[in-house]
């Protein structure tokens, strides 16, 4: 449904031009549900937001690539044609929702605007379909907060009025921006488990952005793991999470203070900077910060390539030997805990 | 609301109060014997004797300000010495100038401002931008008598397209009111017609990155109603606040235009006064002014209340 290939979005800032997307490629099936996890900066954002071109532009520009969506390339469409795209086709919703409504409209003018921008209907009947939709996410006397301004609602609340914003359509594709990420625990496993709800009824299918890998098993199938605007390692949840043979991934997981059960642990950065995306260290952009790097990693740029069936790895390093660099850097973790 | 609108208005009785010790002071502050000021050399001792009874200055100040305040207070302002007519209908006959030349100015600035900003924020990273901070900034800072006879000379007097002089009431015609109204209404408008453009492109600027920004974009909604609907309302609260001090510059700007245009409003009525040393009548001028620019003052902050749902009800 959904395919992207070798994209590359480019921020031009006065510090240079900033590779922010660097030749990413993916497929999102129907119905699924695709995690891209990362460190903050590492271009999640750009790239969620490059496939409808919702970074600003100028100073965001694509020079290479092509999202295909159900076969057109939405790189090459017009404006207008990409309006109907939006909130359409492909729903949306950001990390804030504290600031993601305007607030000087009423809640349900925000819903039924995204209703009738792309369904031709009487304002009744839109105002009808709002309310179902606000019932639809879970937003108790839906009639009557239609009136409310969004500062009467919690952030929980207004992520659900974005969720149903984003719904309005009939989307078949949700991008999800760090969904959970400004609301607390209990209300952010609401919020996910709504939206395997909606997934469910409505098989739609999910980008799922986050940091935080406990979301990530919880929800996806298959995950993208990136790193300065690239991915270096895509695969299946399991591939990802019990399977790694790529060392940024593993530092990831490390960092977590256990890898079961945990869900909601927040991503412990690794050690060190992500580098500076105007000029990329030369050889492998994480060589820097690897615990696993050898003296070729100051020399080669590795490639993503498959591993195993729908297993890819961007590391120079072979199977056996990222298992047995493993298996010493464990042991001394061990060792420096007792 | 309701509790916000009266506790505004208790607010205002000190303010008043203030603002009428001042202008209960511009007689006594004068130098020298008011009454002696308005009869020239040529009054009698008598005659100014009689003068300062009819004014009150033979009285003690404490029960010259009590006489005052209650007159104020039942709206009698005293007699104009020039004509001898009521100050209060001294002034009443030159509101409808002034406020016509107001009530223009202040449309022309917002059918002027407002397009001016959404154009300029819709091209933002084009050479317009600077282009027009620069020149907002050249009509903040150009003198108001010049650039009106700069518009005189250009389309009064060059290419006759507009009188240069004269007042119409509205009840005459409405095409000649405001045919004569439009050079000096843009005259006045000129610094604020800047003023409030950048003011709103700087606040749509703010607005046009926002997260509820993207979110319209991403309905699918058109560039155009994202930046004249959501952007634009967004920036259109803190701009009101100005408003209130728009209207001040106003003001303060119909007195050099009323007389440059020769219009006989509020403006022109206290110039005249001024040289004829007619003191009751300044007074009630200034007091008029106070009150007005104090009452829309009011007006402005209901209207800010109003317009941002986040202070509506807290
Ligand atoms: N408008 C912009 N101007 C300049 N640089 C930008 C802009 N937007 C993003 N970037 C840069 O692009 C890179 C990727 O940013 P992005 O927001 O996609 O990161 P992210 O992975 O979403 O991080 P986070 O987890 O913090 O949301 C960062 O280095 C950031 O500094
Ligand atoms: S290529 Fe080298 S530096 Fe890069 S991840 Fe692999 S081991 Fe680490
Ligand atoms: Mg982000």
């Amino acid at each position: 449904m959904l395919e992207v290939k070798n994209l590359k979005t480019q921020i031009d800032t006065s510090e240079g031009i900033v590779q922010a997307v660097d030749g990413v490629s993916f497929t999102v099936r129907a119905g699924e549900t695709l995690g891209i996890v990362g460190e903050s900066g590492s271009g999640k954002s750009v790239l969620a937001n490059s496939i409808m071109q919702l970074n600003p532009n100028p100073p965001t520009f694509y020079p290479e690539g092509e999202i295909l969506f159900e076969g057109s390339n939405l790189l090459k469409l017009s404006e207008k044609q990409l309006r109907k795209i939006r909130g359409n086709e492909i729903g949306m919703i950001f990390q804030d929702p504290m600031s993601s409504l305007n607030p000087v409209f009423k809640v349900g003018a925000q819903l039924v605007e995204a209703i009738l921008t792309h369904q031709k209907m009487s304002r009744k009947n839109a105002k009808a379909r709002a309310i179902e939709l606000l019932k639809d996410v879970g937003i108790p006397d839906a009639e009557s907060r239609m009136d409310d301004y969004p500062h009467h609602f919690s952030g929980g609340m207004r992520q659900r009025v974005l969720i149903a914003i984003a719904l309005a359509g009939n989307p078949k594709l949700l991008i999800a921006d760090e969904p959970t990420t400004a609301l607390d625990v209990t209300i952010q496993a609401q919020i996910l488990e709504l939206m395997k709800g909606i997934q469910e009824k409505y098989g739609t299918a999910i980008i799922l952005i986050s940091h935080d890998l406990g979301v990530i098993s919880q929800m996806a199938e298959k995950v993208l793991v990136m790193y300065s605007g690239r991915i270096v390692e895509k695969g299946s949840v399991n591939d990802i999470f019990y399977r790694t043979s790529m060392p940024y991934t593993w530092s990831l997981l490390r960092s977590l203070p256990r890898l079961d059960g945990v869900a909601h642990e927040r991503l412990i950065s690794i050690e060190g900077q992500p580098p500076n995306l105007v000029s990329p260290p030369k050889g492998c952009n994480f060589h820097p910060r690897c615990p696993f790097a050898t003296e070729k990693c100051l020399e080669i740029d590795p490639e993503l390539m498959p591993r195993k069936e729908g297993h890819w790895v961007a590391c120079i390093l072979t199977e056996q030997e990222f298992e047995a660099e493993k298996e010493r850097l464990e042991s001394a973790d061990r060792e420096g805990v007792l | 609301m309701l509790q916000y609108t009266i506790r505004r208005l208790f607010s205002i009785i000190p303010v008043m109060l203030i603002v009428s010790v001042i202008v209960f002071l511009i007689v006594h502050l004068t130098p020298g014997n008011p009454a002696y000021l308005i009869l020239g050399e040529d009054g009698s001792p008598e005659a100014i004797a009689q003068l300062e009874e009819q004014l009150g200055l033979d009285k003690s100040m404490a029960i010259q300000f009590v006489d005052w305040i209650k007159n104020i207070l039942v709206g009698d302002l005293g007699q104009s010495i020039y004509s001898s007519e009521p100050v209060i209908q001294v002034i009443m006959e030159r509101v409808g100038p002034t406020f016509s030349l107001m009530i223009t100015a202040m449309s022309l600035t917002l059918i002027i401002a407002i397009p001016t900003a959404v154009f300029i924020v819709w091209r933002r990273n084009t050479i317009l931008d600077p282009l027009f901070t620069s020149a907002s900034l050249l009509g903040a800072s150009i003198p108001e008598f010049w650039f009106a006879m700069l518009l005189v000379l250009g389309l009064g007097v060059a290419v006759p397209i507009f009188p240069v002089a004269g007042y119409v009431p509205i009840d005459v015609g409405l095409g000649d009111w405001i045919y004569h109204l439009i050079l000096p209404a843009f005259v006045l408008a000129s610094v604020e017609i800047g003023l409030i453009a950048r003011m709103l492109r700087d606040g749509m600027l703010e607005s046009v990155n926002q997260d509820y920004t993207k979110t319209a974009r991403a309905k699918g909604v058109r560039e155009s109603v994202v930046l004249m609907k959501h952007v634009l309302s967004n920036a259109l609260i803190p701009t009101t606040t100005v408003i209130g001090v728009m209207i001040a510059g106003l003001l303060g700007g119909t007195v050099i235009i009323e007389t440059i245009f020769t219009i006989p409003g509020i403006g022109q009525l206290l110039i005249d006064s001024i040289h004829r040393r007619d003191y009751p009548v300044i007074q009630g001028v200034v007091l008029f002014i106070a009150v007005v620019y104090v009452f829309v003052n009011l007006l402005i902050d209901l209207l800010y209340a109003f317009l941002d749902p986040r202070i509506r009800y807290d």
